[in-house]
């Protein structure tokens, strides 16, 4: 990823080895990626593992200890922000409040030096762009949040950047604005034609709009792929317990073979699964083992488990309800341990009661099961 | 009924002493000291109203003259107050964090536990021929004889700056410390270079700050009346020195008066020209 000459002309933005310090405190450790052309790029990670401090040193606010950041085959370590061709969409949107609507988007055309009338032009233009033509006389005060969120982009978009670094952006909107301009984000992005680089701790955010999502922890990516890869195929318990919802078991492996990994796990439960990462798994070993909710099937009666190699018996403790994304809690009747698990939406099911006796099930092949890590707290729970 | 009328009273209780102090000490003593201002002797323990020692003012040149190097001498200090003033309180508010900027900060305040008057003697036993300074230079060779470095309009406006310092940089430190970072961040993402961040971003956000300090520190120059008497001497030729000399020199207090209204006139219109050069209003830059 990081040699090839001919491959760096693909990316418009490459961070190769890139590692920054605070003190004895490492922020990024070691982290190389590339961002083609015209990319949705995520970096996905729980709060304080390092994403904002990468994207602060691709603006220029921040430098890295050592390593070395390119913009379209360029290095830029030692540009200023202001002469990088990047721009940043701030956690606080950092619109202008001293300017009106035009005047914040004109403003680094008017840094560029452009003549007066291509300034108005390229205004009006992107006014236009972002469905609000009529409102580049108004203060930034008179828009609502989703308003000023696409005013923020215009912004920035006018410049025509290598790059759109998105800090967050969506993180002070209601979740309804929220699920809204995920959407629309995803359209500008398509118009415009920019590569974003979009760094969330927001697992559906990355989801719904990327087109690759790192996910990062600890100053490190431990996987860069398709969101459909990342749920899928997780290369590392970090990632199979912080992409989506998981129910989880760690345990220690009986028998490992191509057939299957055998499991006990801590409270008991005698567990199949299949291995999944990088680590070898060996008898003996420590292991965590995930199980998607829908990927465990729910029934009243034994016979439409019987199956199945995993099985459990369990009894109702509560319904979430959340219309086609509800979910059945069920404890454990021998362990006491509590399973997440997705109810059909046939509404089969919707006579449940609190306390009733179920039957749970799911194949090996959706049992995933990792080398647990002794040396890194992976944290993240169900 | 009788809810309404206990509300009355408490709202009149409370707001008696704000009444009794500016009827008492501000209205009434201008209200007399206008009447004083108004009359005229024409004869022994005989007055008659008129605008004499208003016209007075306008007619001696050495009045008029002194207010003018007043005010011009005021507004250059407070300019200069307000160069000094501003990079140190863009440090202490943007630049520091926790414990040092409230050090910083409180480094600024120390100066004014010590009375203003003993502050003044402090400049005096530095610059004066004798002084400090003076002897430093001749022993390091410098000069060969004593320097007399008092008396003069330099010695004055250090001294005017020293002592408003504090007025500029309160209100400076507060508005720049609401300045998101982000804001300033953005200006130099989007292409700016230092000098247009500051034009376009850091000072319109600190204007109300910015005028309210200069205001104040004007203000206090204007009506400064220790600091040109003792480090500028006798002949420092400002305005507060006239009104006491007519007060207490010349006993001519309808002369002090007019004095007086004329300075609190005359100080107000340049406010109210700065105010409406600047852009600003006098709500939006208190409140």
């Amino acid at each position: 990823m990081t040699d090839a000459t001919d491959e760096s002309e693909l990316y418009d933005l490459e961070c190769r080895n890139l590692v920054r310090t605070f003190g004895a405190f490492i922020a990024v450790d070691d982290v190389s990626f590339g961002v083609p052309r015209g990319d949705f790029f995520s970096i996905l990670g729980p709060s304080g593992c390092g994403k904002t401090t990468i994207l602060r040193m691709m603006a220029g606010f921040d430098r890295p200890t050592s390593g070395d950041i390119l913009i379209k085959g360029k290095s830029v370590v030692d540009v200023p922000p202001n002469r990088r061709p990047v721009n940043m969409v701030f956690q606080q949107l950092a619109l202008f409040p001293m300017m009106t609507v035009a005047e914040n988007i004109a403003y680094g055309l008017v840094r560029k030096g452009l003549n007066k009338t291509d300034i108005a032009d390229k205004v009006k233009s992107a006014l236009g762009r972002i469905g609000l033509p009529t409102s580049g006389g108004k203060s930034i005060k008179q828009l609502s949040g989703g308003q000023q969120q696409r005013v923020a982009i215009a912004r920035c978009l006018v410049l025509e950047p290598a790059a759109l670094l998105l800090d967050e952006p969506l993180g002070a909107l209601d979740l309804k604005l929220r699920e809204h301009m995920k959407v629309e984000l995803k359209k500008m992005q398509d118009q415009f034609g920019t590569t974003f680089v979009y760094i969330t701790h927001d697992q559906s955010e990355a989801l719904v709009m990327s087109n690759h999502v790192a996910v990062m922890n600890k100053g490190r990516f431990e996987q860069i792929g398709s969101p459909q890869d990342l749920y899928y195929h997780p290369d590392t318990a970090f990632v199979a317990g912080f992409v989506g919802d998981t129910n989880r078991w760690h345990g220690r492996v009986e028998s490992a073979d191509a057939s299957g990994v055998k499991v006990v796990s801590a409270d008991g439960v005698n567990l199949i699964a299949t291995a999944a990462g990088k680590t070898p798994l060996v008898q003996g070993g420590e292991v965590d083992i995930f199980v998607r909710p829908e990927s465990v099937v729910i029934a009243t009666g034994e016979e439409r488990v019987s199956g199945m190699e995993n099985r459990i018996e369990g009894d109702l403790v509560s319904i979430l309800f959340n219309g086609a994304n509800s979910r059945a809690l069920i404890r454990d009747r021998h362990t006491g341990g509590e399973l997440d698990v997705a109810l059909p939406q046939t509404g089969e099911f919707s006579h449940l009661k609190r306390g009733q006796a179920v039957h749970l099930g799911w194949g090996k092949a959706q049992a995933k099961a990792f080398a647990a890590d002794a040396r890194r707290d992976q944290g993240v729970g169900t | 009924m009788r809810m309404q009328s206990a509300t009355r009273l408490a709202l009149f209780l409370l707001l008696a002493p704000i009444v009794l102090w500016l009827a008492l000490l501000v209205i009434l003593p201008h209200v007399d000291m206008f009447m004083v201002s108004m009359r005229e002797r024409v004869g022994i323990r005989q007055y008659e109203y008129s605008f004499a020692n208003y016209v007075e003012f306008f007619v001696e040149p050495l009045y008029w003259r002194t207010f003018a190097r007043t005010a011009i001498m005021s507004i250059i200090a407070t300019v200069m107050t307000l160069l000094i003033g501003f990079p140190v309180s863009y440090y202490i508010a943007k630049m520091l964090r926790g414990r040092m900027k409230n050090f910083l900060f409180l480094l600024c305040l120390v100066p004014f536990w010590v009375s203003e008057l003993v502050r003044t003697f402090g400049w005096m036993i530095l610059l004066r021929e004798s002084g400090v300074i003076s002897n430093l230079m001749q022993w390091m060779g410098l000069v060969s004889g004593p320097v007399e470095m008092l008396y003069n309009d330099a010695t004055i406006m250090v001294g005017f700056i020293y002592t408003s310092m504090l007025f500029m940089v309160v209100p400076l430190v507060s508005t720049l410390d609401s300045l998101d970072d982000s804001l300033v961040e953005a200006g130099y993402d989007l292409g700016g270079n230092a000098f247009t961040v500051l034009r376009t971003i850091i000072i319109p956000h600190a204007m109300p700050g910015i005028v309210s300090g200069c205001i104040v520190v004007f203000m206090l120059t204007l009506g400064n009346y220790l600091t040109p008497v003792l480090l500028g001497g006798k002949d420092s030729l400002w305005f507060t020195e006239q009104i006491y000399t007519q007060f207490i020199t010349r006993f001519n207090w309808e002369q002090g008066a007019a004095f007086g209204f004329l300075l609190l006139g005359l100080s107000s219109l340049i406010v109210w020209a700065g105010l409406r050069l600047s852009r600003q209003t006098l709500s939006q830059t208190m409140g």
